[in-house]
């Protein structure tokens, strides 16, 4: 059975100076024509053709970029907003933490915005009553329950907001991105009440950008692009092929900003600031590149880089080493390398050449890194340095910390019970 | 047809109205020293400076008012306390989407209930004021009479028509900023339009058949006679007049009803 059918639906808006030309009576008896038809140009298609089901007890994602549609599928679902098109069903009582203490009055005390927000979010008087310990002591207020809410900081607002809302106790629960203002610790009792509602067999309809908190809670997610579905399936699968698209898109937003910053390696001979060197031996060009062989710039821990450097050399150099650095965001050198150090012994450079440092895997955390390239005398002394003037990113749902992911693996005894 | 079954839909939340309606009136005269007595404590003071004027430095030679300035304010608290519920109400009712636009836009909540709390909770005023007023009559020279008890009657047709006029307003401010600084303006007018400083006796007035005609087109004029009839006359309302008043507020309320039904889509998006 189903708990949430979506059937074909769009929602179309105005654009809003669109829909406020004729905002005022003087421009509208002035113009004539309040309800005139608007063109397909001033209107902005928010949802487009979306079908999809929920079935009941089960958690179900929504994921996308910012203006994918997320927020406007969950309002519709809930009613506060009419599709243009298409059908909704729901079965059950829906509740929807959109926004968390919305109709709160700041005037008055807290006791009395719990009984007002329960009885707006649905429950009867005598449940609340019933319930009222519990609301109050999950959002860890029973000292200021007394205090008005203007009082509150947007903490404890937000926590008494959840609290009331939770307790609602709907058969279909919406969230929206709701998590994201509470501290360390209560995000973990949020999820635990959370997780509380999955094992009662409810439906919950989770949006968020959390990928590894949707990996974890949602049984089927779906991928919102411009307001159509990208892709509906299983989560691990889902938040792939959004990481994917999100690598894709960051590749070209790097390659759109290194097109704006003006090729720096071509700059005349002058000492500067991120390349210095009398250039004997010329790094003339450097591409990064993933073990296939395609240039890129997003890349994930797991894979490969290939730094290639095109060299020249105008006369015949007996003495070179070529050598990289690779810098984290904070300066911090995360690796650096040369042929020295790796008893290569140099025997002679003339003309173009070629050099590849294949590095077989990553093994970075999350971030931006910055590249030094340079090829010097055995002593030092540089032909050509340039200094970060290269930049990669590395991207993944991990969320681990320090500079490097060393490879590793778990294990317990059979006396630990853990799992994953 | 659906506008029963809206009113059905309304009376299911009367809890909630209910609630909301205490919340107002809890919330308004929240850290003020007096409280609640500012619900009469206001109107007194507007009735004082009318009398000041209107009653001492005017004097009104009207027989109603027996030439004497304290029966004139009597006369003038009659008229004010009601109107003081009308007025609020309206002014309230065409910004209280906008106010709440958080419900209406975050949670699934029904829109209709806010125009009807700002009447109900402006009622709970005039109700609280109620009592200093019925204390004034034999103060200021008035015996009481039996006629009083029609007083829920007038009240009731002045809560028809002030709700439909809310939920009209209400509703078109959302798209039409204008009306509230329209609509202060426009109840001034109202107020001196309604015989509410003067009576329907004045010569003048009986003079002019024009006038008369005029001031009978108003509903509140029949509204706010209501009140006098009761309180200040001691009389039988005008039956006719006040049933054709209720007609013109039901037919108001469906009116206001139906651009409200008309308009509901288009909230969340633009308050």
């Amino acid at each position: 059975m189903y708990a949430i059918e979506v059937d074909n639906v769009s929602r179309v808006y105005q654009k809003y100076s669109a829909r406020h030309r004729f905002q005022t009576f003087k421009s509208a008896l002035v113009k004539g024509d309040v309800f005139r038809s608007l063109k397909a140009d001033e209107l902005v298609t928010a949802l487009d053709g979306v079908s999809f089901n929920v079935e009941k007890g089960r958690t179900f994602g929504i994921i996308g970029e910012n203006g994918s549609g997320k927020s406007t599928m969950l309002k519709l679902v809930a009613g506060i907003a009419k599709p243009s098109s298409g059908r909704i069903t729901t079965v059950g009582k829906v509740s929807a933490l959109i926004e968390l203490g919305a109709g709160f009055h700041p005037e008055i005390s807290g006791r009395e915005n719990v009984f007002i927000n329960g009885i707006i979010l649905g429950l009867s008087k005598r449940e609340i009553n019933e319930k009222f310990k519990e609301i109050v002591s999950f959002a860890e207020l029973e000292e200021f329950i007394d205090a008005p809410v203007k009082t509150y900081s947007s903490g404890m607002y937000m926590r008494l907001g959840f609290s009331v809302a939770i307790n609602v106790n709907p058969d279909i629960l919406l969230i929206d991105e709701v998590l994201a203002v509470g501290d360390a610790s209560f995000i973990p009792r949020c999820l635990d009440r959370i997780d509380d509602f999955r094992r009662r067999k409810k439906t919950i309809l989770f949006v968020s950008h959390d990928l590894g908190t949707v990996e974890k809670i949602c049984d089927k997610v779906l991928l919102l692009k411009n307001g159509k579905i990208a892709a509906i399936g299983e989560p691990k699968r889902i938040v792939n092929v959004y990481l994917q698209d999100i690598a894709e898109k960051q590749e070209k937003a790097f390659e759109k900003k290194k097109a704006e910053k003006a090729p720096a390696p071509d700059l005349g001979d002058e000492r500067r600031e991120d390349r210095w060197g009398k250039r004997e031996i010329e790094i003339r060009k450097v591409v990064l590149r993933n073990l296939q062989g395609q240039e890129k710039h997003v890349f994930s821990p797991e894979e490969g880089l290939a730094i290639e450097m095109d060299v020249v050399s105008s006369e015949a150099i007996k003495d070179f080493v070529f050598g990289i650095g690779v810098f984290n965001s904070k300066g911090v050198s995360c690796y650096g390398t040369n042929t020295q150090i790796e008893d290569f012994r140099p025997l002679l450079i003339q003309g173009n050449g070629k050099v590849v440092c294949r590095i077989e895997k990553l093994n970075l955390i999350n971030g931006t890194y910055y590249l030094d390239v340079a090829v010097h005398k055995n002593d030092g002394y540089p032909y050509d340095y340039h200094r970060s003037l290269y930049s990669f990113l590395v991207s993944s749902t991990l969320r681990d910390v320090g500079i490097s992911r060393f490879p590793h693996t778990w294990s317990f005894s059979p006396t630990i019970k853990i799992s994953k | 047809m659906n506008l029963i079954q809206n009113i059905k839909g309304v009376w299911k939340y009367r809890v909630l109205i209910q609630n909301l309606v205490s919340r107002e009136v809890k919330a308004r005269y929240r850290g003020t020293i007096l409280g609640f007595f500012w619900s009469f404590f206001n109107p007194l003071l507007l009735m004082t400076v009318y009398t000041l004027v209107f009653g001492f430095i005017l004097r009104p030679k009207d027989p109603s008012f027996e030439g004497s300035p304290w029966l004139y304010a009597l006369f003038l608290f009659c008229g004010i306390l009601p109107w003081t519920w009308f007025s609020s109400s309206l002014l309230e009712s065409a910004n209280v989407l906008m106010i709440n636009g958080n419900l209406i836009k975050k949670i699934l909540f029904p829109a209709e209930v806010l125009p009807v709390v700002t009447v109900t909770s402006n009622l709970v005023h005039f109700i609280f004021g109620l009592p200093i007023l019925i204390l004034f009559i034999p103060l200021l020279g008035k015996p009481f009479t039996p006629w009083m008890l029609f007083l829920p009657v007038v009240m009731l047709v002045q809560y028809v028509f002030s709700l439909g006029f809310s939920l009209l307003l209400s509703s078109l401010t959302v798209h039409f900023r204008d009306i509230r600084d329209i609509l202060a303006n426009l109840l001034t007018f109202w107020f001196f339009s309604t015989p509410i400083i003067y009576a329907l006796s004045f010569p003048t007035i009986q003079k002019s058949h024009t006038l008369r005609v005029l001031l009978n087109l108003n509903p509140m004029t029949h509204i706010i006679g209501g009140y006098q009839s009761c309180l200040y006359y001691g009389e039988l309302i005008h039956w006719k007049k006040l049933g054709a008043t209720l007609l013109v507020g039901l037919l108001l309320f469906i009116v206001g009803y139906y651009v409200f039904d008309r308009l509901r889509d288009s909230f969340p998006e633009e308050v």
